[in-house]
Protein backbone atom coordinates (compact mmCIF):
# COMPACT_ATOMS: atom_id res chain seq x y z
CA UNK A 1 0.00 0.00 0.00
CA UNK A 2 1.43 3.32 -0.98
CA UNK A 3 1.95 5.69 1.90
CA UNK A 4 3.15 9.22 1.50
CA UNK A 5 5.16 10.01 -1.57
CA UNK A 6 7.50 7.04 -2.04
CA UNK A 7 6.91 4.41 0.64
CA UNK A 8 5.18 1.06 0.71
CA UNK A 9 3.60 -0.26 3.88
CA UNK A 10 3.09 -4.02 3.87
CA UNK A 11 -0.13 -4.89 5.78
CA UNK A 12 0.63 -8.65 5.79
CA UNK A 13 4.17 -8.11 7.10
CA UNK A 14 6.21 -10.58 5.00
CA UNK A 15 8.84 -12.58 6.86
CA UNK A 16 12.51 -12.97 6.04
CA UNK A 17 12.45 -16.71 6.52
CA UNK A 18 16.16 -17.24 6.12
CA UNK A 19 19.29 -15.55 4.86
CA UNK A 20 22.77 -16.68 3.89
CA UNK A 21 26.07 -14.99 3.18
CA UNK A 22 29.15 -16.37 1.43
CA UNK A 23 32.32 -14.24 1.43
CA UNK A 24 35.95 -14.18 0.33
CA UNK A 25 39.14 -14.48 2.38
CA UNK A 26 39.64 -10.80 3.22
CA UNK A 27 36.09 -10.42 4.57
CA UNK A 28 36.67 -13.61 6.60
CA UNK A 29 39.42 -11.82 8.51
CA UNK A 30 37.07 -9.03 9.54
CA UNK A 31 34.98 -8.50 12.70
CA UNK A 32 31.88 -10.12 11.15
CA UNK A 33 33.63 -13.43 10.44
CA UNK A 34 31.40 -15.37 12.83
CA UNK A 35 28.22 -14.16 11.14
CA UNK A 36 29.01 -15.44 7.66
CA UNK A 37 27.67 -18.79 6.56
CA UNK A 38 30.75 -19.64 4.58
CA UNK A 39 34.18 -18.07 4.14
CA UNK A 40 36.14 -19.01 1.04
CA UNK A 41 39.92 -19.05 1.45
CA UNK A 42 40.45 -18.91 -2.31
CA UNK A 43 39.60 -15.67 -4.13
CA UNK A 44 39.06 -17.72 -7.30
CA UNK A 45 36.77 -20.35 -5.69
CA UNK A 46 38.50 -22.82 -7.98
CA UNK A 47 36.99 -21.10 -11.02
CA UNK A 48 38.99 -19.84 -13.97
CA UNK A 49 37.87 -16.21 -13.75
CA UNK A 50 36.86 -13.78 -11.02
CA UNK A 51 33.49 -13.30 -12.71
CA UNK A 52 32.78 -17.02 -12.50
CA UNK A 53 33.90 -16.99 -8.86
CA UNK A 54 31.31 -14.31 -8.14
CA UNK A 55 28.61 -16.32 -9.88
CA UNK A 56 29.56 -19.33 -7.78
CA UNK A 57 29.29 -17.33 -4.54
CA UNK A 58 25.85 -16.16 -5.60
CA UNK A 59 24.72 -19.72 -6.28
CA UNK A 60 26.06 -20.90 -2.95
CA UNK A 61 24.36 -18.09 -1.03
CA UNK A 62 21.05 -18.88 -2.74
CA UNK A 63 21.32 -22.60 -2.11
CA UNK A 64 22.17 -22.03 1.53
CA UNK A 65 19.31 -19.57 2.03
CA UNK A 66 16.82 -21.98 0.44
CA UNK A 67 18.16 -24.87 2.50
CA UNK A 68 18.02 -22.90 5.76
CA UNK A 69 14.39 -22.04 5.04
CA UNK A 70 13.70 -25.77 4.79
CA UNK A 71 12.62 -25.43 1.17
CA UNK A 72 13.54 -26.82 -2.22
CA UNK A 73 14.36 -24.49 -5.06
CA UNK A 74 11.17 -25.67 -6.80
CA UNK A 75 9.24 -23.96 -3.98
CA UNK A 76 10.61 -20.55 -4.94
CA UNK A 77 8.45 -18.64 -7.40
CA UNK A 78 10.72 -15.72 -8.17
CA UNK A 79 14.40 -14.94 -7.84
CA UNK A 80 15.25 -11.22 -7.73
CA UNK A 81 18.90 -10.27 -7.79
CA UNK A 82 21.63 -8.11 -9.23
CA UNK A 83 25.32 -7.33 -9.03
CA UNK A 84 27.83 -4.74 -10.22
CA UNK A 85 29.16 -6.33 -13.39
CA UNK A 86 28.09 -5.55 -16.95
CA UNK A 87 24.70 -7.01 -17.83
CA UNK A 88 24.54 -8.31 -14.23
CA UNK A 89 26.22 -11.49 -15.45
CA UNK A 90 26.87 -13.03 -12.02
CA UNK A 91 23.18 -12.87 -11.14
CA UNK A 92 22.00 -13.91 -14.55
CA UNK A 93 24.23 -16.97 -14.72
CA UNK A 94 23.37 -17.89 -11.14
CA UNK A 95 19.71 -17.68 -12.20
CA UNK A 96 20.48 -20.06 -15.04
CA UNK A 97 21.86 -22.58 -12.54
CA UNK A 98 18.99 -22.10 -10.09
CA UNK A 99 16.42 -22.39 -12.90
CA UNK A 100 13.93 -20.24 -10.97
CA UNK A 101 11.90 -17.50 -12.73
CA UNK A 102 14.20 -14.51 -12.55
CA UNK A 103 13.93 -10.75 -12.31
CA UNK A 104 17.32 -9.12 -12.89
CA UNK A 105 17.91 -5.88 -10.98
CA UNK A 106 20.50 -3.20 -10.99
CA UNK A 107 20.78 -0.56 -8.30
CA UNK A 108 24.54 -0.80 -7.66
CA UNK A 109 24.97 -0.88 -3.88
CA UNK A 110 21.24 -0.47 -3.32
CA UNK A 111 20.48 -3.73 -5.14
CA UNK A 112 20.43 -5.67 -1.86
CA UNK A 113 17.65 -3.55 -0.39
CA UNK A 114 15.93 -3.05 -3.76
CA UNK A 115 15.63 -6.80 -4.20
CA UNK A 116 14.38 -7.23 -0.63
CA UNK A 117 11.77 -4.48 -1.06
CA UNK A 118 10.49 -5.93 -4.34
CA UNK A 119 10.46 -9.49 -2.96
CA UNK A 120 8.45 -8.26 0.03
CA UNK A 121 6.08 -6.44 -2.32
CA UNK A 122 5.51 -9.62 -4.34
CA UNK A 123 4.91 -11.72 -1.25
CA UNK A 124 2.74 -9.15 0.52
CA UNK A 125 0.49 -8.72 -2.50
CA UNK A 126 0.22 -12.52 -2.81
CA UNK A 127 1.87 -12.54 -6.23
CA UNK A 128 4.45 -14.90 -4.77
CA UNK A 129 4.54 -17.38 -1.93
CA UNK A 130 8.28 -17.61 -1.62
CA UNK A 131 10.57 -15.04 -3.19
CA UNK A 132 14.34 -15.29 -3.13
CA UNK A 133 16.36 -12.08 -3.25
CA UNK A 134 20.12 -11.62 -3.44
CA UNK A 135 23.12 -9.51 -4.36
CA UNK A 136 26.77 -10.23 -5.01
CA UNK A 137 30.04 -8.49 -5.72
CA UNK A 138 33.64 -9.57 -6.14
CA UNK A 139 36.45 -7.18 -5.33
CA UNK A 140 38.85 -8.34 -8.03
CA UNK A 141 36.13 -8.48 -10.68
CA UNK A 142 35.00 -4.89 -10.05
CA UNK A 143 38.57 -3.59 -9.72
CA UNK A 144 39.19 -5.05 -13.15
CA UNK A 145 36.00 -3.63 -14.63
CA UNK A 146 35.86 -0.17 -13.05
CA UNK A 147 39.32 0.72 -11.79
CA UNK A 148 42.71 -0.73 -12.71
CA UNK A 149 44.12 -4.23 -13.15
CA UNK A 150 44.55 -5.86 -9.75
CA UNK A 151 48.33 -5.99 -10.02
CA UNK A 152 48.65 -2.41 -11.30
CA UNK A 153 50.49 -0.14 -8.93
CA UNK A 154 48.04 2.71 -8.43
CA UNK A 155 48.09 4.34 -5.03
CA UNK A 156 44.73 4.45 -3.29
CA UNK A 157 43.92 7.52 -1.19
CA UNK A 158 42.57 7.19 2.38
CA UNK A 159 38.97 7.61 1.14
CA UNK A 160 39.18 4.57 -1.14
CA UNK A 161 36.80 1.73 -0.37
CA UNK A 162 37.23 -1.99 -0.73
CA UNK A 163 34.34 -3.50 -2.70
CA UNK A 164 33.22 -6.63 -0.91
CA UNK A 165 33.90 -10.13 -2.18
CA UNK A 166 30.72 -11.85 -1.19
CA UNK A 167 27.14 -12.77 -1.91
CA UNK A 168 24.00 -12.61 0.20
CA UNK A 169 20.56 -14.09 -0.30
CA UNK A 170 17.29 -14.16 1.62
CA UNK A 171 13.99 -16.02 1.32
CA UNK A 172 10.87 -13.92 1.89
CA UNK A 173 7.57 -15.64 2.71
CA UNK A 174 4.11 -14.58 3.92
CA UNK A 175 4.51 -16.12 7.38
CA UNK A 176 6.98 -17.97 9.58
CA UNK A 177 9.69 -17.15 12.07
CA UNK A 178 12.03 -14.32 11.34
CA UNK A 179 12.27 -10.58 10.93
CA UNK A 180 9.19 -8.92 9.40
CA UNK A 181 9.38 -6.43 6.60
CA UNK A 182 6.81 -3.79 7.52
CA UNK A 183 7.57 -1.06 5.02
CA UNK A 184 9.97 0.05 2.33
CA UNK A 185 10.92 3.47 1.00
CA UNK A 186 12.31 3.77 -2.50
CA UNK A 187 15.01 6.41 -2.73
CA UNK A 188 15.95 8.83 -5.47
CA UNK A 189 19.27 9.07 -7.27
CA UNK A 190 21.02 11.99 -5.62
CA UNK A 191 24.08 13.32 -7.41
CA UNK A 192 26.15 15.84 -5.52
CA UNK A 193 28.72 15.93 -8.28
CA UNK A 194 31.37 13.88 -6.47
CA UNK A 195 33.42 12.54 -9.37
CA UNK A 196 36.32 10.91 -7.52
CA UNK A 197 36.07 7.13 -8.04
CA UNK A 198 38.09 6.68 -4.85
CA UNK A 199 35.56 8.55 -2.73
CA UNK A 200 32.39 6.51 -3.08
CA UNK A 201 31.30 7.13 0.50
CA UNK A 202 30.85 10.86 -0.08
CA UNK A 203 29.08 10.13 -3.36
CA UNK A 204 26.52 7.78 -1.81
CA UNK A 205 25.85 9.34 1.59
CA UNK A 206 23.43 12.06 0.35
CA UNK A 207 21.10 9.45 -1.19
CA UNK A 208 21.06 7.49 2.08
CA UNK A 209 20.17 10.62 4.05
CA UNK A 210 17.48 11.57 1.53
CA UNK A 211 15.90 8.11 1.64
CA UNK A 212 15.92 7.90 5.44
CA UNK A 213 14.32 11.36 5.78
CA UNK A 214 11.75 10.46 3.14
CA UNK A 215 10.95 7.27 5.03
CA UNK A 216 10.43 9.09 8.32
CA UNK A 217 8.33 11.74 6.60
CA UNK A 218 6.16 9.26 4.65
CA UNK A 219 5.51 7.06 7.67
CA UNK A 220 5.15 10.08 9.90
CA UNK A 221 7.38 8.72 12.62
CA UNK A 222 10.35 10.05 14.52
CA UNK A 223 13.79 8.44 14.33
CA UNK A 224 13.49 7.55 18.04
CA UNK A 225 10.86 4.93 17.29
CA UNK A 226 13.59 2.78 15.79
CA UNK A 227 16.12 0.99 17.99
CA UNK A 228 18.62 1.08 15.19
CA UNK A 229 18.86 2.79 11.83
CA UNK A 230 21.47 1.13 9.67
CA UNK A 231 22.71 1.96 6.21
CA UNK A 232 25.55 0.64 4.12
CA UNK A 233 26.89 -0.27 0.73
CA UNK A 234 28.73 -3.05 -1.05
CA UNK A 235 32.05 -1.91 0.31
CA UNK A 236 34.08 -1.45 3.43
CA UNK B 1 38.77 21.48 -9.21
CA UNK B 2 38.74 23.73 -12.21
CA UNK B 3 36.44 26.73 -12.24
CA UNK B 4 34.75 25.48 -15.38
CA UNK B 5 33.74 22.27 -13.62
CA UNK B 6 32.57 24.19 -10.60
CA UNK B 7 30.26 26.40 -12.62
CA UNK B 8 28.21 23.41 -13.68
CA UNK B 9 27.43 22.48 -10.08
CA UNK B 10 24.35 23.80 -8.31
CA UNK B 11 24.83 25.76 -5.08
CA UNK B 12 23.62 22.73 -3.08
CA UNK B 13 26.20 20.52 -4.77
CA UNK B 14 28.95 23.03 -4.07
CA UNK B 15 27.87 23.30 -0.46
CA UNK B 16 27.85 19.52 -0.04
CA UNK B 17 31.25 19.15 -1.67
CA UNK B 18 32.73 21.66 0.72
CA UNK B 19 31.02 19.83 3.60
CA UNK B 20 32.34 16.45 2.41
CA UNK B 21 35.82 17.81 1.85
CA UNK B 22 36.02 18.99 5.45
CA UNK B 23 35.28 15.50 6.73
CA UNK B 24 37.38 13.61 4.25
CA UNK B 25 40.60 12.13 5.66
CA UNK B 26 43.37 14.23 4.16
CA UNK B 27 45.80 12.70 1.75
CA UNK B 28 49.18 12.77 3.50
CA UNK B 29 50.79 14.77 0.70
CA UNK B 30 54.09 15.49 2.43
CA UNK B 31 54.63 11.92 3.63
CA UNK B 32 53.59 10.61 0.22
CA UNK B 33 56.10 12.92 -1.46
CA UNK B 34 58.86 11.73 0.83
CA UNK B 35 58.03 8.07 0.19
CA UNK B 36 57.80 8.71 -3.56
CA UNK B 37 61.18 10.44 -3.44
CA UNK B 38 62.78 7.59 -1.50
CA UNK B 39 61.41 4.74 -3.61
CA UNK B 40 61.82 6.57 -6.93
CA UNK B 41 65.35 7.46 -5.94
CA UNK B 42 66.06 3.89 -4.87
CA UNK B 43 64.83 2.53 -8.21
CA UNK B 44 67.00 5.03 -10.11
CA UNK B 45 69.94 4.15 -7.84
CA UNK B 46 69.39 0.48 -8.66
CA UNK B 47 69.30 1.45 -12.34
CA UNK B 48 72.58 3.34 -11.93
CA UNK B 49 74.09 0.29 -10.23
CA UNK B 50 72.99 -2.03 -13.04
CA UNK B 51 74.30 0.44 -15.63
CA UNK B 52 77.70 0.67 -13.92
CA UNK B 53 77.77 -3.12 -13.68
CA UNK B 54 77.27 -3.38 -17.43
CA UNK B 55 79.92 -0.73 -18.12
CA UNK B 56 82.55 -2.29 -15.86
CA UNK B 57 82.00 -5.96 -16.63
CA UNK B 58 81.02 -5.88 -20.27
CA UNK B 59 81.90 -3.92 -23.34
CA UNK B 60 79.36 -1.13 -22.83
CA UNK B 61 79.74 2.63 -22.84
CA UNK B 62 77.59 5.05 -20.90
CA UNK B 63 75.48 5.52 -24.03
CA UNK B 64 74.96 1.86 -24.90
CA UNK B 65 74.50 0.58 -21.35
CA UNK B 66 71.11 2.32 -21.14
CA UNK B 67 69.16 -0.29 -23.08
CA UNK B 68 70.23 -3.41 -21.17
CA UNK B 69 69.73 -1.50 -17.91
CA UNK B 70 66.16 -0.66 -18.87
CA UNK B 71 65.55 -4.27 -19.91
CA UNK B 72 66.77 -5.59 -16.55
CA UNK B 73 64.61 -3.10 -14.63
CA UNK B 74 61.61 -4.08 -16.73
CA UNK B 75 62.30 -7.73 -16.07
CA UNK B 76 62.46 -7.13 -12.31
CA UNK B 77 59.25 -5.11 -12.42
CA UNK B 78 57.41 -7.83 -14.34
CA UNK B 79 58.57 -10.46 -11.85
CA UNK B 80 57.36 -8.37 -8.91
CA UNK B 81 54.06 -7.72 -10.70
CA UNK B 82 53.58 -11.43 -11.36
CA UNK B 83 54.19 -12.28 -7.73
CA UNK B 84 51.59 -9.71 -6.67
CA UNK B 85 54.15 -7.54 -4.88
CA UNK B 86 54.37 -4.45 -7.10
CA UNK B 87 50.86 -3.16 -6.35
CA UNK B 88 51.55 -3.33 -2.61
CA UNK B 89 54.85 -1.52 -3.10
CA UNK B 90 52.99 1.12 -5.13
CA UNK B 91 50.39 1.65 -2.42
CA UNK B 92 53.27 2.74 -0.20
CA UNK B 93 55.40 4.48 -2.81
CA UNK B 94 52.82 6.17 -5.05
CA UNK B 95 54.49 8.05 -7.87
CA UNK B 96 57.85 6.69 -6.69
CA UNK B 97 57.14 3.31 -8.24
CA UNK B 98 54.84 4.56 -11.02
CA UNK B 99 57.09 7.09 -12.74
CA UNK B 100 60.24 5.00 -13.35
CA UNK B 101 60.25 2.65 -16.33
CA UNK B 102 59.34 -0.12 -13.88
CA UNK B 103 55.91 1.51 -13.57
CA UNK B 104 55.50 1.40 -17.34
CA UNK B 105 56.36 -2.29 -17.32
CA UNK B 106 53.98 -2.84 -14.39
CA UNK B 107 51.12 -1.20 -16.28
CA UNK B 108 51.65 -3.56 -19.22
CA UNK B 109 52.30 -6.75 -17.26
CA UNK B 110 49.39 -6.16 -14.87
CA UNK B 111 46.97 -5.59 -17.76
CA UNK B 112 48.28 -8.67 -19.57
CA UNK B 113 47.93 -10.90 -16.51
CA UNK B 114 44.56 -9.42 -15.57
CA UNK B 115 42.93 -10.13 -18.90
CA UNK B 116 44.27 -13.62 -19.53
CA UNK B 117 40.91 -14.96 -18.33
CA UNK B 118 39.43 -13.41 -21.47
CA UNK B 119 41.75 -15.38 -23.71
CA UNK B 120 45.21 -14.80 -25.11
CA UNK B 121 44.23 -12.96 -28.28
CA UNK B 122 41.44 -10.63 -27.18
CA UNK B 123 42.48 -10.59 -23.51
CA UNK B 124 46.26 -10.55 -23.20
CA UNK B 125 47.05 -9.30 -26.69
CA UNK B 126 44.25 -6.79 -26.96
CA UNK B 127 44.30 -5.34 -23.47
CA UNK B 128 48.03 -5.27 -22.70
CA UNK B 129 48.29 -1.63 -23.76
CA UNK B 130 45.14 -0.39 -22.08
CA UNK B 131 47.14 1.72 -19.60
CA UNK B 132 50.49 1.99 -21.37
CA UNK B 133 48.81 2.90 -24.65
CA UNK B 134 48.20 6.53 -23.70
CA UNK B 135 51.85 6.97 -22.72
CA UNK B 136 52.99 5.65 -26.09
CA UNK B 137 50.39 7.59 -28.10
CA UNK B 138 51.08 10.94 -26.46
CA UNK B 139 54.82 10.33 -26.33
CA UNK B 140 55.05 9.45 -30.00
CA UNK B 141 52.80 12.29 -31.10
CA UNK B 142 54.69 14.84 -29.00
CA UNK B 143 58.01 13.54 -30.30
CA UNK B 144 56.70 13.76 -33.86
CA UNK B 145 55.68 17.39 -33.45
CA UNK B 146 58.92 18.33 -31.70
CA UNK B 147 61.02 16.60 -34.35
CA UNK B 148 58.99 18.21 -37.10
CA UNK B 149 59.58 21.68 -35.64
CA UNK B 150 63.28 21.05 -35.15
CA UNK B 151 63.84 19.56 -38.59
CA UNK B 152 62.48 22.66 -40.33
CA UNK C 1 59.11 12.11 -7.85
CA UNK C 2 57.66 14.68 -5.48
CA UNK C 3 56.14 16.86 -8.16
CA UNK C 4 54.60 13.75 -9.69
CA UNK C 5 53.15 12.73 -6.34
CA UNK C 6 51.60 16.20 -6.10
CA UNK C 7 50.00 15.74 -9.51
CA UNK C 8 48.43 12.53 -8.17
CA UNK C 9 47.44 13.79 -4.72
CA UNK C 10 46.57 17.45 -5.09
CA UNK C 11 45.46 17.77 -8.71
CA UNK C 12 43.80 14.31 -8.38
CA UNK C 13 44.86 13.25 -11.85
CA UNK C 14 44.74 9.56 -12.71
CA UNK C 15 48.10 7.77 -13.07
CA UNK C 16 47.51 7.53 -16.83
CA UNK C 17 47.14 11.31 -17.08
CA UNK C 18 50.26 11.90 -14.99
CA UNK C 19 52.32 9.49 -17.10
CA UNK C 20 51.09 11.06 -20.34
CA UNK C 21 51.94 14.55 -19.11
CA UNK C 22 55.43 13.39 -18.09
CA UNK C 23 56.13 11.70 -21.41
CA UNK C 24 55.08 14.80 -23.33
CA UNK C 25 57.23 17.02 -21.10
CA UNK C 26 60.17 14.68 -21.69
CA UNK C 27 59.69 14.99 -25.43
CA UNK C 28 59.45 18.78 -25.24
CA UNK C 29 62.49 19.12 -22.94
CA UNK C 30 64.40 17.00 -25.40
CA UNK C 31 63.39 19.28 -28.24
CA UNK C 32 64.61 22.28 -26.26
CA UNK C 33 67.92 20.51 -25.74
CA UNK C 34 67.49 20.40 -21.98
CA UNK C 35 67.21 16.68 -21.37
CA UNK C 36 70.76 15.65 -22.30
CA UNK C 37 72.32 17.97 -19.69
CA UNK C 38 69.91 16.47 -17.16
CA UNK C 39 71.15 12.96 -18.00
CA UNK C 40 74.76 14.11 -17.74
CA UNK C 41 73.97 15.43 -14.29
CA UNK C 42 71.66 12.73 -12.90
CA UNK C 43 72.60 9.56 -14.83
CA UNK C 44 70.03 6.85 -14.23
CA UNK C 45 68.08 9.39 -12.20
CA UNK C 46 67.11 10.91 -15.52
CA UNK C 47 67.13 7.82 -17.76
CA UNK C 48 64.94 5.56 -15.61
CA UNK C 49 61.84 7.79 -15.11
CA UNK C 50 59.18 7.78 -17.83
CA UNK C 51 60.15 11.29 -18.97
CA UNK C 52 63.22 9.66 -20.48
CA UNK C 53 60.87 7.70 -22.73
CA UNK C 54 59.65 10.97 -24.24
CA UNK C 55 63.22 12.15 -24.58
CA UNK C 56 64.25 8.95 -26.36
CA UNK C 57 61.33 9.16 -28.76
CA UNK C 58 62.31 12.68 -29.80
CA UNK C 59 66.00 11.84 -29.93
CA UNK C 60 65.41 8.84 -32.18
CA UNK C 61 63.18 10.84 -34.49
CA UNK C 62 65.66 13.74 -34.70
CA UNK C 63 68.80 11.70 -35.33
CA UNK C 64 67.10 9.67 -38.04
CA UNK C 65 65.63 12.85 -39.56
CA UNK C 66 69.13 14.29 -39.80
CA UNK C 67 70.24 11.32 -41.84
CA UNK C 68 67.26 10.62 -44.06
CA UNK C 69 65.12 13.73 -43.92
CA UNK C 70 61.42 13.95 -43.21
CA UNK C 71 60.74 10.20 -43.44
CA UNK C 72 63.32 9.73 -40.70
CA UNK C 73 60.97 11.23 -38.17
CA UNK C 74 58.57 8.34 -38.71
CA UNK C 75 61.17 5.60 -38.96
CA UNK C 76 63.29 6.93 -36.12
CA UNK C 77 60.71 7.49 -33.39
CA UNK C 78 60.95 3.99 -31.92
CA UNK C 79 64.65 3.55 -32.70
CA UNK C 80 65.93 4.24 -29.20
CA UNK C 81 62.91 3.11 -27.21
CA UNK C 82 62.57 -0.23 -28.92
CA UNK C 83 64.42 -2.00 -26.10
CA UNK C 84 62.02 -0.78 -23.43
CA UNK C 85 58.84 -1.44 -25.35
CA UNK C 86 59.94 -4.83 -26.69
CA UNK C 87 61.16 -5.95 -23.28
CA UNK C 88 57.89 -4.88 -21.65
CA UNK C 89 55.83 -6.70 -24.29
CA UNK C 90 57.87 -9.89 -24.16
CA UNK C 91 58.22 -10.13 -20.39
CA UNK C 92 54.61 -9.05 -19.92
CA UNK C 93 53.39 -11.76 -22.26
CA UNK C 94 55.48 -14.43 -20.58
CA UNK C 95 54.10 -13.28 -17.23
CA UNK C 96 50.56 -13.64 -18.56
CA UNK C 97 51.39 -17.17 -19.71
CA UNK C 98 52.65 -18.15 -16.28
CA UNK C 99 50.68 -16.16 -13.69
CA UNK C 100 47.16 -15.30 -12.61
CA UNK C 101 46.31 -12.00 -10.89
CA UNK C 102 46.69 -12.33 -7.12
CA UNK C 103 43.87 -9.90 -6.36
Amino acid sequence: MLQGHQSWVFPNKPTILSSATVVGPFEGEGPLANDYDFIHSDLWLGQDSYEKAEEKMMEEACERAIHKAGLQKEDIQFFLSGDLLNQIISSSFAARTLAVPYLGLFGACSTSMESLALASLLVDSKYAKYALCGTSSHNAAVEKQFRYPNEYGAQKPPTAQWTVTGAGAAVVSPQGDGPKVTSATIGKVIDMGISDPFNMGAAMAPAAVDTITAHLRDLDISPWEYDLIATGDLAM
Amino acid sequence: MSDKKKKKLTPTQQEYQAFAKEREPQRPVLANCLKAFLVGGAICLLGQGIQDFFIWNFDFTEKTAGNPTIAVLIFLSVVLTSLGVYDHLAQWAGAGSAVPVTGFANSMASAAIEHRTEGFVLGVGGKMFKLAGSVIVFGVFAAFIVALIKTF
Amino acid sequence: MCNRQILLDVAKLTPAHVMSILVVSGAVLSGLGLYEPLIDFAGAGATVPITSFGNSLTKGALSEAERTGLVGIITGIFEVTSAGISAAIIFGFIAALLFKPKG
